[in-house]
């Protein structure tokens, strides 16, 4: 049985593995320029908005977002799925719900204490299957009864495998084996003392009475429920019928012989659990896009399915384009820009501290991580092309592994992007190259855009390095455009030359008088 | 002689601090206290390694303690002695977390015969060694009267007596579906081999095993509670000993004892700590401490690179430094990478250690006690703090100076570095003359050369290369002129990054 919510023709294949500890994350080998990626970007405050405190969902959404198709016809199909969803939310919340009881049934019911207990593995497996059973059910109903209002081709064809595998006769045939799994024995046990009066040595024993009379003789018909009774040489117990830890417990001193048919259990449900997981893991990521725009709603931001061109065209160009990052961190409404880029392969951004360009730049980058795997952009409009491999250079804080000095860090950090780029694949610089002095950054700066562009790299620029912006702008080059933050237009780029300018004077007067 | 504390000399007992100074992060130091406290988690040393002293008496009082322990013997009795006062407060703490009445008594009675253990080890060790700190003369004499009281002797001789009375129970349980029977064990055969024979057929060759691991911790669920009282009611004698012995000793632990035992981790967790760097062949060295301005360390280095460094093949470059009156700021220039900002957080850990009382990097030092540290290193730019980062770092600056005195420490690595160099020089000369005035002691990282020619307070230092490479650096931080060089150029072909370079390496 095959989800295929997230690709046309596969499953969602999970980057690295569920890790084996509790919690559980879905952590994937992050390469460098990736955790850069993360880091720069606030990735985590988007991913955060789209988990609403599910780590489950944060992980999926960053999943997602590293594993993006680089198809515009693939993007697509991600966008038909969930517009349904946003139509459709309550529906698919439901769906997601069904893979969500039976894991927590399943860890409610036997899992935390696996290694411990193996009754508790055997009863819970038993358990376990039979919950399957009910939400399995439960998937069946749902698709009889809505799939008529889903219009995409994912969904389509996800509820048309339910209702073809999920026969009566299947469910039959699972409840079937659910009574046979049941398991009833006596024993008897040997023990000492060990530290702290706990019971050690234990050892399985023979009885010496003949098989049968003995556990009469020693629990006799008469003994009330919950109540102890004493018949020397012997102290009897007998639990409450609610005392399921006591039962465990007892199963636990009782059956270190039946760990084997535990095992044969514990495989059986495995089965029916693997598809649940599937069904969770590829919602999740629609889960996240339900969570989010109802966020940006609330917020009172737009958003729009962005238009995705192949990645050999150059194209850019949005309205209201707003950083998400920033919108969900303020959680208010920001300001948003507009930019026609189309055709350009070099964006330069200069201008006022304060004055909105790291954060146009991330509004960039975020865009479009978002619209490459699938989700709407924040934006009234917005279209680009398909990027091959999407990467940031930012400026950082003191190198804290102590490797190398700053400088040598920020190359190490370029020579790392260079190692893994690929023609129209997109850079994003946020004050590089500005730990020596200006001339040196400059030219520096000035030699790897020049080389990027001629590699058909696209390349957007934050600088205050002016003789490197003003190099650039001078050349009076087709396929760039320089933008400029204004403080006194709250906010907001325009099209204009770079500047050179200097506050240093106004600000040590302001400050220190 | 009174025994009063392991750190502290009677007169000049001092609060532990609850945060981590500010400037730890900046300095690394964060890096060194973590590394030293990593394996005393239990201990909270933190607080100890994050109280300054302003007292010179109680730096060389803890000077005396570290010699003493820096003997093998002694060292090795100490950790003896912590790891089973570590069980002792395991199984009290979990004590505190059980229901079952014998339960309880029993890990009260494990921790009480660990407890006696580990002080009759501990008075024997102190005796095998040759003391001279005031501090372990003073503790030697304490644990000798309290080992030798009545108190302790009688708490010892009766936890031993109840311990073998309970080892000699022997019990069989038996069990089915919700109920279950306790007796005396009668010799009966074992029976899992016959069990086991009859699963065989539940066998199956998959992958996913749901075999569990028997293997139990410590601890106990309700029925083996009730297990326990029914062998509590099979055999009284033994049980009835142990209540009584619990209720005589419910507070065991002396107090000086438990005290002593968090405080001479302080030591142990720091002398680990410098072994492994020693190994590297460098040296450390107890300085002279006090209010000279005119300090220098040679062969000193940083602490948190080179622990960083420890477990790899790669050298660390050491570095001297003196300040002869009136010299005030050292204005450290030369090519990135070179070790400039290494070098300004040597400084500021070498004081920060010397004035905890511990031996710090160098083959010999004097050192400031200062009153505060003030470190300023560039921030990375925060979503949240929409101030403008040159407005920020003037800001943070600014904030600093207020609040520096002349007996102050100040750092400043790369300040101005992301504004124009217009900016950068007007502002940098304009603070450093403030500096001066304070007349504090300074280094000062930079790229604006003219700024170590100021006056007669700088110092010029310089990070060097090898002459016949200038893609090569030395680490070696020396006296000289700033000499204006910068080395970008050179740094950006060792990473393959020149125009040329790059052309050839992106391929489709």
């Amino acid at each position: 049985m095959k989800v295929f919510l997230m690709h046309p023709d596969r499953d969602f294949k999970l980057l690295g593995e569920r890790e084996q500890r509790f919690p559980y994350r879905y952590v994937f080998p992050i390469s460098t320029t990736q955790a850069a990626l993360v880091q720069d970007l606030e990735l985590d405050t988007l991913l955060g908005v789209m988990a609403q405190g599910d780590e489950f969902l944060f992980d999926m959404a960053k999943q997602a977002i590293f594993s993006s198709p680089d198809s515009p016809e693939a993007i697509c199909y991600r966008q038909a799925v969930l517009k349904d969803c946003l139509k459709n939310p309550a529906i698919v919340r439901e769906i997601y719900r069904i893979p969500i009881e039976a894991i927590e049934n399943k860890r409610g019911g036997w899992l935390s204490i696996l290694s411990r207990y193996p009754s508790g593995i055997l009863s819970s497996a038993v358990q376990m299957l039979e919950m399957s059973v009910i939400q399995l059910r439960k998937l069946k109903h749902i698709a009889d009864e809505y799939a008529e209002k889903f219009e995409s081709e994912g969904f389509r064809r996800f509820f048309a495998m339910i209702q073809q595998e999920l026969t009566d006769e299947y469910f039959a045939e699972v409840e079937e084996h659910l009574k046979i799994l049941k398991f009833k024995h006596g024993v008897l046990v040997s023990a000492e003392l060990g530290n702290g009066n706990e019971g050690r040595n234990y050892v399985l024993r023979k009885t010496n009475y003949d098989n049968g009379n003995w556990i009469k003789r020693l629990f006799p018909g008469t003994a009330r429920q919950g109540r102890c009774a004493k018949k020397s040489p012997h102290y009897s117990c007998t639990l409450h019928p609610r005392d399921d830890a006591g039962a465990r417990a007892l199963g636990e001193l009782k059956d270190r012989g039946v760990n084997l048919v535990a095992n044969a259990a514990g495989q059986s449900a495995d089965h029916i659990d693997s598809f649940f997981n599937i069904l969770r893991l590829e919602l999740a990521f629609y889960i996240g896009c339900l969570n989010l725009s109802e966020r940006l709603a609330e917020l009172g931001e737009p958003i729009a399915f962005p238009d995705p061109a192949p990645a050999s065209e150059r194209q850019h160009s949005f309205t209201g384009l707003y950083d998400v990052a920033l919108v969900l961190t303020m959680k208010k409404k920001v300001m948003g820009n507009n930019v026609n880029a189309d055709g350009k392969d070099l964006m330069i951004i200069t201008g006022a501290n304060q004055g909105g360009k790291s954060t146009f730049l991330r509004s960039i980058g975020l865009a479009q991580l978002m619209m490459q795997c699938g989700i709407f952009v924040p934006a009234e409009s917005f279209s680009a092309n398909v990027c091959m491999g999407l990467f940031t250079h930012y400026k950082r804080e003191e190198d804290a592994t102590m490797t190398s000095g700053k400088f040598d860090e920020e190359l190490d950090r370029m020579s790392a992007i260079i190692d893994h780029i690929k023609p129209d694949a997109m850079v994003l610089f946020n004050e590089s190259f500005a730990a020596t002095n200006e001339r040196e950054g400059s030219e520096i700066a000035r030699q790897i855009v020049r080389a990027l562009l001629e590699k058909r790299v696209k390349v957007c620029y934050v600088t205050h390095l002016y003789e490197l912006a003003s190099g650039f702008y001078n050349q009076q080059m087709e396929n760039a455009i320089f933008l400029r933050a204004d403080r006194q237009r709250s906010f907001r780029l325009i099209e204009a030359q770079p500047l050179q300018t200097s506050f240093g004077a106004d600000l040590y007067t302001k400050i220190f008088n | 002689m009174t025994f009063h504390s392991i750190l502290f000399d009677k007169r000049s007992f001092q609060k532990e601090a609850t945060e981590q100074p500010v400037f730890f992060t900046d300095l690394n130091l964060d890096q060194v206290i973590d590394a030293i406290t990593a394996h005393k988690q239990e201990y909270n040393l933190k607080p100890f390694y994050w109280t300054p002293l302003r007292d010179v008496e109680t730096i060389y009082y803890r000077h005396e303690v570290m010699r003493d322990l820096e003997g093998e013997t002694l060292m090795a009795h100490i950790k003896a002695f912590a790891e089973k006062l570590v069980i002792v407060r395991r199984y009290l703490g979990m004590v505190e977390k059980l229901d079952s009445h014998y339960h309880k008594l029993g890990w009260i009675l494990e921790s009480v015969l660990l407890y006696c253990e580990a002080m009759n080890h501990l008075l024997q060790g102190l005796g095998q060694v040759e003391l001279r700190s005031r501090g372990f003369l003073a503790f030697h004499e304490y644990v000798t009267a309290y080992v030798h009281s009545r108190t302790f002797q009688v708490l010892q001789k009766e936890a031993q007596k109840v311990k073998s009375g309970l080892s000699n129970v022997k019990y069989s349980v038996i069990i089915q579906d919700g109920r279950f029977s306790v007796r005396k064990y009668e010799g009966e055969t074992d029976y899992s081999v016959e069990v086991l024979q009859v699963f065989e057929k539940f066998k199956q060759g998959t992958p996913n095993s749901y075999l569990s691991d028997l293997h139990k911790g410590s601890g106990m669920n309700h029925i083996e509670a009730k297990i326990l009282e029914f062998v509590a009611l099979l055999y009284p004698k033994p049980f009835a000993a142990l209540d009584q012995f619990c209720a005589n000793h419910s507070q065991f632990i002396d107090d000086t004892i438990r005290i002593f035992d968090r405080e001479i981790q302080f030591y142990v967790a720091y002398l680990d700590f410098i072994a492994d760097v020693k190994y590297k062949g460098l040296n450390f060295c107890y300085p002279q401490v006090g209010a000279s301005r005119e300090v220098y360390d040679y062969d000193g280095f940083d602490l948190a690179l080179a622990q960083a460094l420890t477990l790899t093949e790669k050298r660390v470059v050491c570095n001297d430094f003196y300040l002869k009156d009136p010299e005030r700021i050292i204005v450290v220039t030369g090519p990135n990478q070179g070790g400039k900002t290494t070098f300004a957080r040597t400084f500021g850990q070498l004081h920060y250690l010397a004035s905890i009382g511990c031996p710090v990097p160098g083959r010999e030092a004097r050192l400031f006690l200062f009153d505060q540290i003030y470190a300023h290193f560039e921030r990375q730019e925060d979503i949240r703090n929409l101030r403008g980062k040159l407005e920020d770092d003037v800001a943070r600056i600014h904030d600093i100076l207020i609040h520096a005195s002349t007996d102050s420490i100040l750092i400043m690595n790369e300040i101005f570095a992301s504004t124009t160099l217009q900016d950068a020089v007007l502002l940098s000369k304009a603070i450093m003359t403030r500096v001066m005035e304070l007349d504090a002691l300074c280094v000062w990282v930079t790229f604006i050369d003219e700024l170590s020619s100021l006056s007669e307070k700088t110092v010029s230092m310089v990070s060097t290369v090898l002459p016949e490479n200038p893609a090569m650096r030395t680490f070696k931080i020396i006296r000289k002129p700033a000499d204006g060089l910068a080395y970008a150029l050179s740094l950006a072909e060792k990473h393959r990054l020149t125009y040329k370079q790059i052309k050839e390496r992106i391929q489709p």
